[in-house]
């Protein structure tokens, strides 16, 4: 009887421990990640990237579609070169799409926003491995006021 | 002079063939024949005691250290207006750090200690020996049952406390505060990642498990078997077994999340 009774309890707490498993998984983690599953490579050149980071989302339209998977300076002028991997669900991305380094509200992370191009006959979809050549850097704060100050002096 | 180097030569020989000692024990209990009629009810046993009896005390800090927690962040997260971020402040304080060191810590002092004196008062009324006498291997009747059950039974305490925790700070900062539920758990979502906040959340636990029960096995195993030893033993346990955790915490840490 004794027995039976520590078997119940024993169940009862293994049980609580799944469910509290369970719980965090799917309350409180987000279950479904865009760079599990199957990914494809895609690089860019900036001028400038900021303070983007690795791991920081890709977004389509403010849609996370991947991350970044590293970042290195590349060439003979040392520009930043930045790899992303892109699901696979998301792979008709024409060349002419245009890649920015956006920053989420006033003081969030930066991320970077890809806006997909025309499509033509004549144009190719990125594929594995492929660079966008068409981006646009962070704006920094300090250049920025440093064009203004530039402008306030010519007038 | 000579005293000196030599009282420090006797120390790291001492402590050497302690951690020695320790693994030959562990090697010992858990690797072997499995013999699954028979140590199934032990480890149930064990697992009722271990966990089952350390889960009270486990949910109720939970608890209130999520509502302490949803209750401090949002005060200071007001003056910024961003308490929103409130979701994914307790819940990433909770899966990657106050989840496994504090459940650890408690387990330490609940479990660990009950393990240790039990294990000594047995070899202080000379129970192990009698075990031996009867060509029984203590290291696989009592022992090895006692280390999978708080290995296992750990883990799952640690996961019990975040979700309590996750739930208490949701209780403080929704039900109290009047921070918006939806965002509240939609910002947690987006910034809590399974892999790399859950799973080295669990993977922390496991660590803490096996060194919190290694611990309190091998100094009530290794424990001067009068009642003022088991009592230092006890003690010793609960020290080591504490310091031992928020160590390896920082290893951890600077390993998982550092880079």
């Amino acid at each position: 009887m004794e027995s039976r009774k520590t078997q119940l309890w024993v169940g009862v707490f293994v049980v609580v421990g799944i469910l509290a498993l369970f719980f965090i998984a799917l309350r409180a983690a987000s279950g479904t990640m865009t760079t599990s599953g199957d990914t494809y490579t895609l690089y860019a050149k900036f001028d400038n990237i900021g303070s983007l980071k690795v791991r920081s989302p890709v977004k389509v339209g403010g849609v996370v579609v991947g991350r970044v998977t590293n970042i290195s300076l590349s060439g003979d002028y040392y520009e930043p070169r930045v790899e992303m991997s892109i699901s696979k669900e998301y792979d008709q991305f024409s060349e002419t799409s245009t890649l920015s380094v956006l920053t989420s509200g006033l003081l969030g992370e930066q991320y970077l926003g890809l806006e997909p191009g025309f499509i033509d006959d004549s144009v190719d979809m990125l594929e594995d491995g492929d660079m966008i050549t068409d981006t646009k850097s962070a704006l920094v704060l300090e250049n920025l006021i440093g064009q203004f100050l530039f402008s306030q002096g010519n007038d | 002079m000579i005293q000196f180097l030599q009282s420090i030569g006797r120390q790291v020989l001492d402590s050497l063939a302690g951690i020695g000692y320790a693994l030959a024990m562990l090697m010992s209990a858990i690797i072997g024949k499995p013999q699954p009629s028979k140590s199934w009810p032990l480890f149930v046993k064990q697992m009722y005691v271990v966990g089952v009896l350390s889960m009270l005390i486990v949910i109720v800090s939970g608890l209130f250290i999520g509502m302490v927690l949803g209750l401090q962040g949002y005060t200071i997260l007001v003056d910024y207006g961003a308490e929103q971020s409130l979701g994914p402040m307790v819940a990433l304080s909770l899966l990657r750090e106050l989840g496994p060191v504090v459940t650890g810590l408690l387990f330490a002092g609940r479990a660990g200690s009950a393990l240790t004196a039990e294990i000594g008062l047995m070899k202080a009324t000379e129970q192990l020996s009698s075990l031996e006498m009867m060509a029984v291997d203590p290291l696989r009747r009592v022992v090895a049952p006692r280390f999978w059950a708080g290995l296992v039974s750990m883990p799952l305490l640690a996961l019990m406390f975040s979700a309590v925790g996750i739930y208490g700070g949701y209780l403080v900062g929704s039900g109290w505060l009047g921070v918006d539920e939806g965002a509240f758990w939609s910002v947690m979502q987006s910034a809590v990642d399974w892999q790399d906040d859950l799973l080295n959340g669990i993977i922390k636990s496991i660590v803490f498990a096996f060194v919190v029960t290694w611990i309190a096995l091998y100094k009530g195993y290794r424990a001067v078997p009068t009642s003022a030893g088991i009592s230092a033993a006890t003690t010793s346990t609960v020290v080591t077994a504490s310091l031992a955790i928020l160590g390896l915490d920082f290893i951890l840490t600077a390993i998982m999340f550092g880079g």
